[in-house]
């Protein structure tokens, strides 16, 4: 075994800050029900924001990336304003078109250094921060759910009329499920720029979001572990690939594909992982 | 029993990682030992697939001269190659794998500057060397006026390319006026057209139309109708060899008259085949003189090799290795301290040109830049030219 730590470390780290748009489009998607194919857009609003307020405005870090998430969660208010009462596939599209439009915007605002993108911005990000502030995240995430707001936001996702008819507005807990979501994201955005310590639109492409979409769905709907499990493993999966060199994104698809026909519910298939549940599953073998 | 499976899968992948990840690897520090080890990063897939390939090979083929020649300072060298396919953060985590896990003592690429800048931090806290290939953009060196201590290259940059577009349209092709179409979300003609536009603005010249494009578009009449109404001298084009080849075609249906220009976005065996009779009589700004000996030298050893005709990024990566080559032999030394001291004081001849770094700038200064013509379907190369 000689992995270097540092080499692991910048993988845990990357898989880390991923992890939080995913956690937040695993709200979105997982628990409401509702697709979105432009995550990327509010990771690169998240950036961009948090690199202004710490270059230009000398904002400390921790704050600047909470003002990157809110600015992010401010954007999606006024999407979701627009969009959340179009029914079914529309709102996918739309955030397709949105995530795409903040691309070609950020590319021709000269401001923020346009497509060239924006090099030496601080680098603050670690390991231990991704660590302590994905810790928080998925913290807060599971009171989310496991409140009455995350049950109804999880009954608009099983069955849209019934929950209007028990009396919960649809809108309101479509709204705030996509403006947590966002939140997230832009936090996310917010750290890949200071690990980076660079930004460029190009990074925030149609595929960022893809494959954000396809972490929660690899990870299991409905699931935080899985999420996290998801994160994890796809974003370690192309560097456990390298000895493939051209095919390594062939071998990357072809795994992904392999393992959704093999485990169409994703890895946790809805389940959670938590410490009842690992006793529950050390006690049953030795009954057998 | 689903969990039994899932815990089950979960072992699997984990021992499949750990395997592979580990297979073929030893960690010996690399001055130690018989080999020496050299990483080259780039895209090996994706849309920049066919210059990263051609990079790759070109490293390889150097390397392998090198070590049929007794090898480096007495030993072998191993050439590592990472695939970022053409991605910022993979480049990062592929040089932390290089320097972190492979101990390489030098980095050669990768091939754009939106890889290249983001490295810049780890070589610096892994004091490893690097020397981008055609990352052309100024900030992949220097920052704030400051120089970025592990980052080097082998090419010219964005302003100075830009500027010899601009002075030879104005000095040497008598030009009054100029219209720039460019891609609007690409960085490299981005770069390209702000410093065309400075220099042919300062040297006394006129842009009478500046219009923009978005990659993937295939249509370029609407904005060229507007270019051909403002009857310009000549019509720069900084972008790629594919989307020339469409503008050229379309520009000269509508009836533009003018000369066309473009940088080294366009030497490409296909732009010829694809535009045919409508780059006829254009120039462009390249980085060498296809028909120099030494190039074509380097042109028949690498078509022996791999069977296919080198990409323009081929010559900068073999310039690249030989830089680290020399700097490896002057420094006598595997301790990247000592390489990135004796970088700084390259002063070689290579196949692209001279190449005298600068010590602040971590740039080639004054490399020549090569100013091709496309005559009877072909490049003829028509003046070296340095801007004063």
């Amino acid at each position: 075994m000689d992995l270097s730590w540092y080499y692991l470390k910048g993988i845990l780290t990357l898989a880390g800050i991923y992890m939080l748009p995913v956690l937040g489009l695993s709200l979105l998607t997982g628990f409401t029900g509702l697709f979105s194919f432009g995550h990327a857009g509010f990771m690169a609003i998240g950036g961009y924001t948090t690199a202004v307020m710490m270059t230009k405005l000398k904002i400390p870090f921790i704050p600047s990336l909470l003002i990157g998430g809110f600015t992010a969660s401010f954007v999606s208010y006024l999407i979701g304003k627009l969009t959340l009462k179009l029914k079914g596939d529309y709102f996918c599209i739309a955030t397709l078109g949105f995530g795409e439009a903040i691309r070609l915007i950020l590319e021709n605002v000269q401001y923020f250094g346009g497509a060239r993108g924006w090099p030496g911005l601080p680098l603050k990000t670690n390991f231990i921060t991704v660590v302590v502030i994905d810790i928080i995240a998925i913290l807060i995430i599971r009171n989310v759910i496991y409140s009455r707001h995350g049950r109804n936001m999880i009954a608009v996702r099983e069955e849209e009329l019934a929950s209007q008819v028990v009396g919960i507005s649809l809108f309101k807990y479509k709204m705030t499920s996509l403006m947590i979501s966002a939140f997230y994201a832009g936090v996310g955005g917010g750290l890949l720029g200071t690990y980076l310590g660079f930004l460029q639109p190009k990074i925030f492409s149609l595929v960022r979001s893809t494959e954000l979409t396809i972490i929660v769905i690899f990870g299991g709907l409905g699931s935080i572990t899985g999420s996290v499990a998801g994160a994890i493993v796809l974003v370690a999966l192309p560097e456990i690939l390298r000895s493939f060199a051209n095919w390594r994104l062939v071998v990357y698809g072809a795994a992904v594909v392999f393992i959704m026909i093999a485990r169409p519910e994703g890895l946790m298939g809805g389940k959670e992982l938590s410490f009842s549940a690992i006793k529950n599953l050390l006690r049953k073998p030795s009954k057998n | 029993m689903k969990k039994r499976l899932l815990v089950c899968l979960l072992c699997l992948l984990m021992t499949v990682s750990f395997a592979l990840s580990g297979c073929g690897k030893d960690n010996k520090n690399s001055s130690t030992g018989e080999t020496v080890k050299i990483g080259w990063i780039g895209s090996l897939s994706g849309d920049q697939a066919v210059w990263g390939q051609s990079e790759s090979q070109a490293v390889k083929m150097f390397f392998e001269d090198i070590n049929n020649n007794g090898g480096l300072l007495g030993k072998k060298v191993e050439v590592i190659t990472y695939d970022t396919r053409g991605d910022g953060t993979e480049a990062v985590n592929a040089v932390k794998r290089l320097t972190g896990q492979d101990k390489v003592i030098g980095i050669i690429g990768p091939n754009a500057s939106g890889q290249a800048i983001p490295i810049s931090s780890v070589l610096e806290e892994m004091k490893v060397p690097d020397i981008a290939t055609v990352a052309t953009n100024p900030k992949v060196t220097v920052v704030d006026g400051k120089v970025k201590p592990y980052n080097f290259r082998v090419c010219f940059i964005d302003p100075y390319q830009g500027a010899v577009a601009a002075g030879f349209a104005i000095d040497v092709l008598k030009a009054k006026t100029a219209a720039v179409l460019y891609d609007v979300g690409d960085d490299y003609s981005q770069g390209l057209t702000q410093y065309f536009e400075e220099t042919f603005k300062k040297k006394g010249g006129n842009i009478v139309a500046k219009e923009g494009f978005k990659s993937g578009d295939v249509d370029f009449r609407p904005q060229l109708t507007k270019i051909k109404a403002a009857n310009p001298d000549i019509v720069f084009l900084p972008y790629f060899f594919k989307e020339v080849a469409l503008t050229t075609k379309q520009a000269r249906e509508l009836g533009i008259k003018a000369t066309f220009m473009g940088g080294d976005g366009w030497p490409s065996e296909q732009l010829l085949s694809m535009a045919k009779d409508a780059v006829e009589g254009s120039f462009f700004v390249n980085h060498l003189d296809f028909d120099d000996p030494e190039v074509k030298d380097f042109k028949t050893k690498y078509k022996n090799k791999v069977g296919k005709e080198p990409e323009l990024n081929a010559f900068l990566a073999y310039d690249a290795s030989l830089m680290l080559a020399d700097a490896i032999k002057r420094a006598n030394s595997f301790d990247t301290e000592k390489i990135k001291e004796a970088l700084e004081t390259t002063n070689i001849k290579g196949i692209t040109g001279l190449i005298v770094i600068g010590k602040d700038t971590h740039n080639p200064e004054n490399k020549d830049a090569a100013i091709i013509k496309i005559e009877n379907g072909k490049y003829i190369f028509q003046q070296k030219y340095r801007v004063q």
